[in-house]
């Protein structure tokens, strides 16, 4: 607009040796050391950070003394099972003569709140952590206004959810409109029951706790629908059926790997499955790889998240079975994808990766901290899962559950039963069946899955630009793939 | 055994499980049924709860509640007016007599059993440690004929459920449905 010349261009940098190839390489390259911020930090800090460091490692020392001496064992201040505690205070209840029925409720309603402790923390950090997580995936920063870090976001967010308008739509069935925002939180705070924190403490130690997870998953499906068809909107509808269809399929691979589970472990007590584990030193995941691969997954298309989320694909059906519900209802359906998302995580590390044990590192460190670090590792998982991979169709989806997880998740459950039978029998050595087992399953679920790919496997297209039909339906998988690849 | 949670938990999960069973009846909306039925089922599941039953407690949530709910939700969804009305069915008659008739019979088996052989020490003599277990060892035991007829039953609706929707093969349909297997 001015007439004034231009500027000259400032210089150019001069060309340095090593010019990073991506923004992300860039970052790291620009990100200060260890060493380069250790060196800054002023010299009474350091001093103090010593301090704290030799007083930690003392402590540490005086715990470790305790706990080789074993004079915390069993005793109500013992931390490392919360269990303990529960039942110094039962003694002493009974001892003060206390009627057993107020006893019983007392500790009901102090373990209920431990667990839902437990979820509403983490509905109050949840939804910050994986935004943060997801950012770091997508070279963003996240949510970094609100409080420090950020860290006041999902408590902002509740408050504008809460304050936001209800509207409900003029079709609605009043009656069933109420209902799923409450009762989808249902099969997320009580799946929390059988899960075993440490060793004495589990809330609910039921004979069944197997059959009880899945049946309590199995009541969500129920709400799922109701939102979408009480609303009455076109898209809630799509999003309920879609839903809908993808957890009743998806409900059998994780029956069938948990069948492989309880064949093999002998029980459905979600903590002697954990102590078969312990007492074997081998955790689920390498004996019946397939298995948890299957809970895995199905759980992900369960929960509806990424890369299963059809069910509210924003980019589809805007949000899918929740789009009538406004304010706070709609956040109580985001709100329990974040508890259902740990109390997966919860149940994969109790299933498959030993739960609270680690190969006696619970000895020393509180058994419920390693199960919370086993959750948030396969949280990150999830959150991994979602910044990295796209989402399926429903017919890929439907496909996969059917044609492939459910199959070779039979054949899992036939070979794991003829296991389990050996292993019941044989007097050898427990190192030699398991390993002989792990070898085993290994091996045919390389072989199977590698010869089902085949089989049903689609054919990528070479040419992304020039879409591609492959002519006769007859042909497919690999051997397609190589005959375009040819012509 | 008759303590006061017992008998609380035993008249409250009754009421449940009556007053919604009749509200699946009085309900003039079919979905609004099918929720008070799955109630209903929850208040079964919960006298079978305190009976110690856990194991058939827990069927029933997972296979009544959870399943055949889903069931019922996409028979309702595939019939497009069954969803509007729950009023008036050719089946009003027959289901009065099949409910009666299995009232009576079960009133009967009722007042037949000799209760006291079921209290206190007889009781106590025939307990079993779990259910699960016990469930597991009659299954494959005394009644492995009938579970084997149930399974073979199970695999047959399979089967015919995957020859119903199966794809025709191109030549030997003679409707010719070609936009399906597009």
């Amino acid at each position: 607009m001015s007439d004034q010349p231009l500027a000259p261009p400032p210089p150019l940098a001069p060309p340095t040796a090593h010019r990073p190839a991506t923004p992300m390489l860039q970052q790291i390259q620009d990100r200060p050391g260890v060493r380069d911020s250790l060196m800054g930090v002023p010299l009474p800090l350091k001093a103090a950070g010593a301090v704290v460091g030799l007083v930690t490692l003392a402590l540490l020392a005086g715990v470790g003394f305790l706990v080789v001496d074993g004079r915390l064992e069993g005793q109500w201040y013992d931390v490392r099972d919360l269990g303990n505690a529960t039942a110094g205070l039962r003694g002493w209840l009974q001892d003060e003569g206390v009627d057993h029925r107020i006893i019983w409720v007392i500790l009901g309603t102090i373990g209920g709140i431990g667990i839902l402790s437990v979820l509403g923390g983490w509905l109050l950090i949840g939804s910050w952590v994986e935004r943060r997580v997801l950012a770091k995936f997508q070279i963003r920063s996240g949510p970094n206004r609100t409080g420090p870090f950020g860290l006041l976001q999902p408590i902002a967010d509740a408050v504008k959810l809460m304050a936001k308008e209800i509207v409900i739509p003029r079709g609605a069935d009043r009656f069933l409109y109420y209902i799923p925002p409450v009762l989808i939180f249902v099969p997320a705070m009580l799946g929390w029951g059988p899960v075993p924190w440490a060793e004495r403490m589990t809330y609910l130690d039921i004979d069944v706790g197997v059959l009880y997870t899945i049946a309590i998953s199995s009541i969500g499906v129920l709400a799922v629908f109701l939102a979408g068809w009480s609303s009455n909107n076109h898209y809630s509808l799509l999003g309920a059926m879609r839903t809908v269809a993808m957890m009743v399929s998806y409900e059998i691979p994780i029956s069938l790997s948990l069948l492989s589970v309880v064949l093999l472990t002998q029980s459905m007590k979600l903590s002697e499955i954990v102590a078969f584990q312990d007492h074997y030193h081998v955790w689920l995941i390498v004996l019946i790889p397939f298995a948890a691969f299957a809970f895995l997954f199905s759980s992900t298309a369960e929960i509806n998240r990424t890369p299963n989320d059809i069910g509210e694909a924003e980019s589809e059906i805007v949000a899918g079975f929740y789009t009538e519900y406004s304010g706070m209802k709609a956040g109580l359906f985001m709100g329990v994808e974040l508890g259902h998302a740990i109390l997966v995580g919860a149940l994969m590390s109790t299933f498959f990766l030993g739960g609270y044990t680690m190969f006696g590192l619970e000895e020393w460190i509180p058994g419920y901290l390693i199960l919370a670090t086993k959750i948030a590792a396969i949280y990150f998982l999830f959150v991994w899962l979602r910044g990295t991979l796209p989402r399926f169709r429903l017919d890929q989806l439907m496909g996969y559950a059917w044609k492939f997880l459910i199959p070779i998740g039979i054949l899992q459950a036939f070979v794991v039963a003829i296991e389990a039978s050996v292993f019941a029998r044989s007097d050898a050595p427990a190192l030699i069946t398991l390993g002989a087992f792990a070898v085993v399953n290994l091996a045919i679920t390389v072989v199977i899955v590698r010869f089902w790919a085949d089989r049903l496997g689609y054919a990528p297209s070479q040419h992304a630009t020039r879409p591609q039909l492959i002519a006769d339906g007859t042909l497919g998988g690999l051997k397609a793939a190589r005959k375009i690849r040819e012509a | 055994m008759d303590s006061t949670g017992i008998v609380i938990g035993f008249w409250a999960l009754s009421a449940i499980t009556v007053v919604s069973a009749l509200l699946v009846l009085l309900a003039r909306n079919l979905l609004h049924s099918l929720v008070f039925l799955v109630l209903s089922f929850l208040g079964m599941a919960g006298l079978f709860l305190t009976l110690s039953a856990d194991f058939i407690a827990v069927a029933q949530i997972l296979i009544y509640a959870g399943s055949i709910s889903v069931l019922m939700v996409f028979a309702v969804m595939l019939t497009p007016l069954a969803s509007r009305d729950n009023g008036n069915s050719l089946y009003l008659l027959p289901g009065l007599f099949g409910g009666l008739g299995i009232a009576v019979l079960v009133g009967f088996v009722a007042i037949d059993t000799e209760w006291a052989e079921h209290r206190g020490a007889a009781l106590a003599e025939s307990d079993f440690a779990t259910t699960v277990g016990t469930v597991g060892q009659l299954l494959l035991g005394r009644y492995v004929l009938a579970f084997e007829i149930a399974s073979v039953l199970l695999l047959f609706a399979f089967l015919g459920a995957i020859v119903l929707v199966q794809e025709r093969r191109r030549g030997d349909d003679d409707a010719s449905q070609d936009g399906a297997s597009r």
